[in-house]
Formats: C-alpha cells, sequence, structure tokens
C-alpha cells in the first residue's frame, strides 16, 4: 500500500480546490457556491460596465438580508418608505433576474440570514468552497466546508470566472476537550477563544475547531462557533463532518438526494483530519474552565467572565495595550474596577447570524419566560423558516408576554442597514458578533453575550451571570 | 485601473491600532452608488458631528492633511467587514497607499483590487515613520513600488516585501478577471472533472429560484 503523509481537514478541501497555481504561491480556486447579498452591487455594475457574463449563475444565490426591515413587512416592497433602503432590496432582485442568478427575496417564504438560511435549505455541505460579501461567511464552515468573506471586486471576480485567486492559509487547530458546564454556551466558547488568542490571533490561518467539546455540539452550536472565526482575525473556522452534520443535512431542499446522496456521503466521510497531521500552530482549552462571557471594551477580544471586573489600564501589559484600553473604557463609559454583573443596560438584541437560530431562541425563552423584560429587547429570527418554527412552537408568544418586540428576520441591528439602531449612547446587550463603536448607532456601547445571558440582562436590567437563573 | 508606480504625497499619521471597518465607513452610506462620491463617508464619525459639521480636530479634517494620499497606521488596519467601500471611499479621499504593520483580513486584497498598495513593514519601522510624521506634521512620504521601498521624512528609506503578481498587476493597473481568463483550459477541465464526479454541486436544483 502506497504511503501517504496524513492530511488536515482543510488541506484535504483545498487541494480538490485548486485549479491552478503560480510561481509566485497564489492559487486560482474554484469556488462551489457564492452568496450574494444587497451589498455588493457594484459587483453587478462592473459587469455590466466591461459586459462580462457569469460563468455559472446556479452556482450563485442571491439572498436579501442586511437592508430587509424587520417591521411592517406585510406591504412588500412598496411598504418599504425609505427610498435608499427600497432601492436596494429591488436592485439585488433586478440584478439576480438580469444575470439568471436564483434569488430569495423578501417576498420568498426561505428569507432570512444567508448564513442561517444557507444551512437551513441544505446548500451549505461538507467539503465546498463558499464565498460571500460578508466576513462572517465563516458560519458555514461548521460542516466541514471552507467558507470565507471576500470583497464586492472579489465577488465580480467569483461571479465571472467561478474562481479566486488566493494564498493558501496556515492551519491553527483549536482543541477543546470535556463537555461544557452548566449555563455556558457555543458563544462563550469561541469568546473565550478570541479572548485568549486576541483579535488578530488566527491571522492568516483556517481554524480547526477539535476535540470532544466540539463534537458533543449541535451544528447550530457549531455555526456560532465558526461564525466569530473572523473576530479573531482568522480566515475561516472548521468543524470535520460527522453523524451530526449528516443527519443535519439528509432530506434538506437543496441537500443531495438518492443516488447523490450515497456519493456525497461517501466523500464527507473522508474529510476528517487523519491521525497524526500536522497544524501550524496548536492551541489547547479545557472546557471544565469554561464559563458565561461578556465583552466590555469595543473589540471582540475584550472579553472576560460575567464575575470579572472592568479591567485597569494601569495593569495593563504594554504601552498600546494601555492606550487600547483607556480608549476602549472612555468610549464604553467604564470605569476600572467597576463588577460587570453591576453595568446597567439600556436595551437588548436578540438576532444575527451568530445567534438567532432556533436553538437559540428556545435558549432565550427558557430564561424569559414568566419574567418580564424593564429595558426594551428585540428578537429578529435568523431566516422566516426560524421565526415560523418558533412561532409554531409558541416561543413569540413567551417573548412578547415578556414584552420582547418580535421582528421579522434580518441582519437587523447587528449592523445597522436597515435603519435598526439603539438610540444614540445606549447600552445594548447583543448577541450579535461584533462590539465596535458605533456599531448599532451612534455612540452606542456594545456588550456581546450569549443569547441566554442576553434574555437575563434584558429581565434585570443589567449584564447577570445567566447560572444565578433558576 | 490606475497603475501605482511612485508616489511623492502628503502623508497622514494614524497610529491607532484597529481602526476597523465600520470607522472608516459606517455602513449607511454603503448604499450609495459609486457615482456619488464616497469621500466624505472616509471616517465620517471621525470627521463630522451628530448634525454633520466638520469636526476639525480630526487629523484628516486639518490642512494640508485634507490633501493626504498616504496613510502610516496602527497595526490591524481594516479590521473587520469584507466591505469594499471602506477602500472607495479612501479612494474617493485620495488615498493611493497605506502603510501599516498589519491589515485587517479583507482590507489588503480589497486595496489591491483598486489599485490601494498596502504597505507592511515591521511595527518598529512604522511607529519610527509615524513619529518623524508628528515631528514635521505636513511632510511627505515617498512610497516606489517598483524598488519596494518607503521613505520617511528625514530620508530613512525602508524596503517592503510584496507578492511579484501583485506587484506586476498594480504597476500595469491589470484587472484580476483579464489574467484568469488565460487560465480557461484549466478551469474547464476543472469543471468537466467536477460535472462527473459531483453532480449534486452544479446547482441545477435551483434553477426554480431563478426570476423568469
Amino acid at each position: 500500500m502506497p504511503v501517504t503523509a496524513p492530511q488536515n481537514m482543510f488541506d484535504k478541501i483545498w487541494s480538490r480546490h485548486v485549479v491552478a497555481q503560480r510561481e509566485d504561491g497564489e492559487s486560482l480556486v474554484y469556488i462551489d457556491r457564492n452568496f450574494i447579498h444587497e451589498g455588493p452591487f457594484y459587483a453587478f455594475d462592473g459587469l455590466r460596465l466591461a459586459q462580462r457574463r457569469l460563468r455559472q449563475p446556479l452556482r450563485q444565490i442571491a439572498i436579501a438580508d442586511h437592508y430587509l426591515p424587520t417591521l411592517n413587512r406585510a406591504g412588500g416592497l412598496a411598504g418599504i418608505r425609505d427610498p435608499d433602503i427600497r432601492r436596494m432590496i429591488e436592485q439585488l432582485g433586478t440584478n439576480a433576474r438580469d444575470f439568471g442568478i436564483p434569488f430569495i427575496g423578501m417576498d420568498n417564504e426561505r428569507q432570512g440570514i444567508m448564513h442561517v438560511v444557507g444551512p437551513d435549505l441544505g446548500l451549505v455541505q461538507p467539503g465546498m468552497t463558499i464565498t460571500a460579501a460578508d466576513s462572517h461567511t465563516t458560519t458555514n464552515g461548521a460542516f466541514g466546508a471552507f467558507s470565507f468573506g471576500i470583497g464586492a471586486s472579489e465577488i465580480k471576480h467569483v461571479m465571472a470566472t467561478q474562481c479566486l485567486w488566493y494564498r493558501k492559509p496556515r492551519t491553527l487547530r483549536v482543541t477543546i476537550e470535556g463537555a461544557l458546564p452548566q449555563g455556558v454556551t457555543a458563544k462563550d466558547v469561541i469568546i473565550t477563544i478570541i479572548a485568549k488568542i486576541g483579535i488578530t490571533g488566527g491571522s492568516g490561518h483556517v481554524i480547526e475547531y477539535a476535540g470532544s467539546a466540539f463534537r458533543g455540539m449541535s451544528m447550530e452550536q457549531r455555526m456560532t462557533v465558526c461564525n466569530m472565526s473572523i473576530e479573531a482575525g482568522a480566515r475561516a473556522g472548521l468543524v470535520a463532518p460527522d453523524d451530526t452534520t449528516f443527519r443535519f443535512l439528509q432530506g434538506r431542499e437543496y441537500a443531495p438526494q438518492s443516488e447523490d446522496w450515497d456519493r456525497a456521503l461517501a466523500f464527507w466521510k473522508t474529510l476528517p483530519t487523519d491521525a497524526g497531521a500536522r497544524f501550524d500552530k496548536e492551541v489547547t482549552l479545557s472546557a471544565a474552565d469554561l464559563v458565561p462571557m461578556v465583552t466590555w471594551g469595543t473589540v471582540p477580544g475584550d472579553a472576560l467572565p460575567i464575575t470579572g471586573k472592568v479591567p485597569d489600564p494601569q495593569a495593563a501589559g504594554s504601552a498600546e495595550q494601555r492606550a487600547h484600553y483607556t480608549r476602549a473604557l472612555e468610549y464604553m463609559g467604564l470605569k476600572p474596577g467597576q463588577l460587570l454583573s453591576s453595568i446597567k443596560v439600556d436595551r437588548v438584541f436578540i438576532g444575527s447570524c451568530t445567534n438567532a437560530r432556533l436553538e437559540d431562541l428556545r435558549a432565550a425563552a427558557a430564561i424569559v419566560k414568566g419574567r418580564h423584560a424593564v429595558i426594551p429587547a428585540m428578537i429578529s429570527p435568523g431566516s422566516s423558516l426560524v421565526k415560523r418554527r418558533a412561532e409554531a412552537e409558541g416561543l413569540d408568544r413567551i417573548f412578547t408576554d415578556a414584552g420582547f418586540e418580535w421582528r421579522d428576520s434580518a441582519c437587523s441591528m447587528c449592523v445597522g442597514s436597515n435603519g435598526d439602531f439603539a438610540s444614540p449612547g445606549e447600552r445594548c446587550a447583543t448577541t450579535s458578533p461584533r462590539n465596535f463603536p458605533n456599531r448599532q448607532g451612534r455612540g452606542v456601547r456594545s456588550h456581546v453575550l450569549s443569547p441566554t445571558m442576553a434574555a437575563a440582562a434584558a429581565i434585570t436590567g443589567h449584564l447577570t451571570d445567566v447560572r444565578t437563573f433558576a | 485601473m490606475e497603475p501605482f508606480t511612485r508616489l511623492t504625497a502628503i502623508a497622514a499619521p494614524l497610529p491607532q491600532p484597529d481602526i476597523d471597518t465600520d470607522m472608516l465607513i459606517p455602513q449607511r452610506y454603503l448604499r450609495q452608488p459609486l457615482t456619488a462620491g464616497y469621500r466624505n463617508f472616509f471616517f465620517y464619525n471621525d470627521r463630522f458631528d451628530a448634525e454633520g459639521k466638520p469636526r476639525p480636530d480630526f487629523i484628516l479634517n486639518r490642512e494640508p492633511y485634507q490633501r493626504a494620499q498616504i496613510l502610516v497606521t496602527g497595526p490591524n488596519f481594516g479590521c473587520g467587514s469584507t466591505r469594499e467601500g471602506a477602500v472607495y471611499a479612501a479612494v474617493d479621499f485620495g488615498v493611493r497607499a497605506i502603510v501599516a504593520s498589519s491589515f485587517g483580513p479583507f482590507y489588503a486584497s480589497n486595496c489591491y483590487q483598486n489599485g490601494v498598495l498596502p504597505v507592511v513593514l515591521p511595527e518598529a519601522e512604522v511607529r519610527e515613520i509615524i513619529a518623524a510624521l508628528q515631528a514635521s506634521p505636513g511632510a511627505e512620504v515617498t512610497v516606489d513600488l517598483q524598488a519596494q521601498t518607503v521613505t520617511a521624512p528625514g530620508g530613512k528609506t525602508c524596503r517592503f516585501d510584496i507578492e511579484p503578481s501583485r506587484k506586476e498587476r498594480l504597476l500595469e493597473g491589470l484587472d484580476d478577471i483579464g489574467i484568469t481568463q488565460r487560465y480557461e483550459a484549466e478551469v474547464a477541465d476543472y469543471e468537466k472533472r467536477l460535472d462527473a464526479e459531483m453532480p449534486w454541486l452544479s446547482g441545477a436544483p435551483l434553477q426554480g429560484l431563478v426570476q423568469p
């Protein structure tokens, strides 16, 4: 038998997709699926200008998510009052039609955030290469697909050629063994990883999440982890496909069917990292040490256990870190030494491609049930399908009875493209992935946390250790 | 795309690390067509107050930095989202080169696509250039792509690395798609093999989602 060197999962996916290589190390990589939202309209303008056609229109899919309002959707396109927002949504449909691209618009029952819709429809499968003009395209890595964000010019390149020039990233394996302690969610796991390796700790790398902690997660939890790989600066995240993955995919609308399913399954089973394969970097954590986390600063790496205190810039490890802490605390309006659980919150947002899937909503509802929010709180489900399923289970009633707003599905207050902002200067507990200054509104102070922690904050009005909730 | 060869221009020092894409262009301006001009969106929240009045204290609002074509910045510049508007806004402001010790995951490749040169130098050298610029406000920096050098005020010259193909494309102002089309035979072969081995990836079932 020929002896072949053991390969890691990323190497296997990468080598299958290299169409050509240049001497300088850049590879022409084939892209299996390209997701398009309203944002990269520049790409269509460029294609028209150069009179280029698409190489493979059916390997694209256009989904409206960034600009869709979360209120008053019944009126359709005509009901959207802001003419710029209406134009963005209309433009996506027109561009998709003109170029023959499959389209899920605001009237389609499948509509939702593309990183929720793709997996739900079976469009995301192990071993694929997937692109979109969105940094959180890393979500799809939960299926063992190499899935990453690109800019509008690169979207144009993929539409025209179905390929992308890319330099092969390095690999980083993050291993966590053990079961997650009570009250600790996938969100806490990834925030802990980012806090440990830093917001550039994954730069130039694809992260494979390995160990029993990830094997024990549902697909939805794995998606939350992979989603925030980009917040550690990584190109992408990966979890090995296994029976959990296959069970999730089987029978989904666009998953392979019958004979194709059997062939696909045989291929998917070859993907996991071989024993003895090497990675460029390794990081190991223990599940037993994990606790619920919350961000206190202005980048996702500024995170601490909810039991912690706001850090003191004077105790920072370097002059740069001291300067960052000082600036971050000033923006966030926090004082060194303040207990994180004493921080009062003005608003709660549960939504986004990080944490608005059915399991997230169930977990938040379990905290909220029978209680009442003391501050404004809103929920935007990850997709219209998630919304309908949640309603079928009665989750919407639990939330609305507790005073939460139950809205339609879009990217919403994660990014504000559709006009969903917190009021200027408010402090917002959010399940979205990113706490950059002014992102959720002018002067808005964002604290990133899990759906259960967000629900608890809505009930108490301050950042709260969800483990204290019976 | 405008070729990039050699540029001597006013350089603005922006020492803060982790300048993210939400700072470079707030999301709400990304719905504007490029023809609207993106100059005013660049660093909008730093350059304008809530009423839209310019903040005179922000460096890019001060003379002569309103004419800066080079930025020398803290590490991890342009971290965050994929939004290419964060480069379009820089281009419309007049920026042609950005010097930093590192860039966010998408920012450098978005720069290349728009004729902007992202120069990576060791952090100590970037700090030195920033200090020189702060000591002589409004000074010029020279970025020479052919020679792969940055010359700071005072004459110190730093050499930088760049992938040869990126360099060639910038020097000639070439578009990536034109280059890729030279690989038509390889792509066609790949697709033939892919369709035989994994026909379910063709996207054929998605035809039903194409609008008439």
